[in-house]
């Protein structure tokens, strides 16, 4: 038999009765959170079943499917120019992006090559695309933290660039304009300059933003150390574009692995970073996004090539057997189309890998031990588009 | 405007016919799972396939995250190599499900036709994994038989797998091994079946005959593959 000395013995004693104290003093019923399915923060209908102790997160839990489509399936039923009328609506606010990469799939599997003039039509569709979308991004953060303007400043500006789109494809939102080999039709007259003056729009905004969200307080307040990614979590997690850039990655598709067809490596810029992971740096780098988009629109406008816009492609597609996988640099980050073809008029299979889809699959990891108000901050500032979820 | 046709036929430059930077990721990776690659495949200017063993694919990925560098994990799915027993593409007009007599092509038992790297078995798993300090990319694949579809989580590897598998496991009803949660991810939890198998039919397209039929109409001035002839190219 161990003796044990009475000091210990006692020393046991009190520290067991200090432990059932805190725990009698700190156990709450737990409550079950439901986010959702029809909360602004998550655009669209991501319901998110957070259980909370106090006003602390103990687990989150997404819950998505509401808006799934199937449209894996379905593109293998279509022809491959009928694919891209799916898969618009993937990320519906920047759509024309959405279908850059599944083209340019197709290409490589056809080894056609649109015309220069083409490559610079779609890179400048594609940016403004991006423009577009993290504009709503920015203005929409504003909402989710409390601040009611800078959605309508967005609004209101990102329609400058969203005519300048219709004015070339003819939808706001589903184009429907890029084509295996080139794109549907060429641009129309006065279209230059007015693009060029819409960008100017967009540089206005960023300045206006900076000065009225990102250097409030209260927005500081709401996003600063707050959903902090560290750089090799959000890697393994597959987040990519501004949310990981935003952690200090130096990676952009469009820079380091640019896919043939695409010119940005024929112009001036930058790719931003910011070192701190969280919720303000995400959406700092998504404003030197706009900015850069801007400038790279801006910039191609003027050297765009004259020439046709269409390669010599048959009527009737078929795309050679094989697979490729073509990744870009979506507004949202990286989607990629894994096409696997065997010869014949449709895709055998399609396999999408959107952006938000890895984006949103750290939040139950991201969420943990947050409180209640900075789930919105760090849904916001994730900025996803469920349709790019769900797809 | 000769320019301009010169630019516009001129095929694709040719990339390099041998690509040492993959190549030698491929021996690399042979050096290191030695018995666990089972086939390799490597487009000059392009991309990377490996194929690995069942047994090998975790062990796969803990290589290329902790000894290679691909920390960035991009995507996990399955493809089901079987060829559709619904006549129902753009080539074969007769769909089989709705006409059983007709078997004039019975592509069920047709030998399986699988991509770069191979494949002996109907379903294979995919997945992808980028580095993106030297921006290098690598799809691996692995076979798993028809009795046995079931393959160990990549997880504790890549955290990010865990709502690719989920979908994989409802999509192609592929189990994973040590997931901690294959709960249905899209469909409702009572559905049956699994959709992105081939032989899963699709409604729609077993109720309405296919739209885009009429394209394969030849039109004026057009041969039988749909390219137009030299006076029809003009538009």
């Amino acid at each position: 038999m161990t003796s044990i000395s009475e000091t210990e013995q006692l020393r046991y004693i009190s520290q067991q009765a200090a432990d059932a104290r805190v725990n009698v003093e700190i156990e709450t019923e737990g409550m079950t959170l439901n986010l959702g399915p029809q909360h602004p923060a998550t655009h669209g209908t991501l319901r998110i079943i957070a259980k909370l102790d106090g006003e602390q997160v103990v687990a989150a839990e997404p819950v998505m499917g509401y808006m799934h489509r199937g449209y894996e399936k379905l593109a293998e039923v279509r022809t491959y120019p009928q694919v891209t009328t799916l898969i618009n609506r993937i990320d519906w606010t920047g759509s024309f992006a959405n279908e850059t990469p599944f083209i340019l799939a197709a290409e490589k599997l056809m080894e056609i090559e649109a015309p220069p003039r083409a490559q610079y039509i779609r890179t400048i569709l594609h940016e403004m695309s991006r423009v577009a979308n993290v504009m709503l991004g920015i203005g929409d953060m504003g909402v989710q933290v409390g601040a009611t303007t800078p959605v309508f400043y967005a609004f209101r500006d990102r329609e400058y660039v969203l005519n300048q789109i219709e004015a070339v494809t003819g939808g706001r939102f589903h184009p429907n304009f890029d084509r295996i080999g080139g794109l549907k039709d060429d641009l129309p007259a006065g279209w230059i300059q007015n693009t060029k003056n819409a960008m100017g729009k967009v540089e206005e905004f960023c300045d206006q933003i900076e000065d009225l969200m990102y250097g409030n307080e209260i927005f500081q307040a709401r996003t600063r150390g707050i959903g902090i990614i560290p750089k090799d979590v959000g890697l393994a997690y597959g987040l990519s574009g501004v949310n990981i850039r935003a952690s200090g990655v130096d990676w952009d598709v469009r820079r380091d692995a640019l896919p043939r067809g695409l010119v940005y490596d024929q112009v001036d810029w930058k790719v931003w970073t910011h070192p701190d992971g969280d919720c303000y740096s995400r959406m700092w780098v998504r404003l030197q996004e706009v900015r850069e988009g801007a400038k790279i629109v801006t910039q191609l406008l003027s050297q765009i090539p004259s020439g046709p816009i269409m390669a010599k492609v048959p009527r009737i597609i078929k795309v050679p057997a094989g697979e490729a996988f073509v990744e870009t640099e979506n507004p949202l980050g990286v989607m990629g189309y894994y096409v696997i073809s065997k010869g014949d008029l449709n895709p055998y299979r399609v396999k999408i890998r959107s952006a938000s889809f890895n984006n949103v699959s750290i939040t139950p990891w991201l969420l943990k031990g947050v409180f209640v108000p900075d789930i919105i901050s760090i849904l916001g500032s994730l900025y996803f588009i469920l349709g790019d979820i769900d797809r | 405007m000769s320019d301009e046709t010169a630019v516009e036929e001129t095929p694709i430059e040719d990339v390099a016919e041998v690509d040492e930077a993959r190549e030698a990721l491929v021996a690399t990776m042979t050096e290191k799972l030695s018995d666990g690659i089972v086939e390799t495949f490597v487009k000059p200017g392009d991309d990377v396939w490996i194929r690995v063993s069942r047994d090998a694919w975790v062990e796969t990925a803990n290589v290329l995250k902790s000894e290679m560098g691909f920390g960035f994990f991009n995507f996990l799915s399955a493809i089901d190599w079987k060829p559709s027993p619904f006549g129902r593409d753009m080539d074969s007009q007769v769909d089989l499900a709705m006409n059983p007599a007709d078997e004039t092509t019975d592509v069920g038992d047709a030998p399986l036709e699988t991509g770069y790297a191979g494949g002996d078995t109907r379903f294979q798993l995919f997945a992808r994994v980028n580095d993106v300090t030297t921006a290098r990319a690598v799809t691996i694949k692995c076979d798993l038989p028809d009795d046995d579809l079931t393959a160990p989580t990549w997880i504790p590897v890549y955290p990010g797998a865990n709502w690719h598998e989920r979908e994989a496991a409802e999509m192609f009803g592929i189990e994973f091994t040590g997931h901690p949660n294959l709960r249905k991810l899209y469909l409702p939890g009572e559905f049956e079946g699994y959709p992105m198998r081939k032989d899963f039919a699709l409604l729609a397209r077993r109720i309405k005959p296919w739209p885009g039929i009429v394209d394969v109409e030849q039109m004026p001035g057009e041969d039988e593959d749909g390219d137009a002839s030299e006076e029809g190219s003009g538009a």
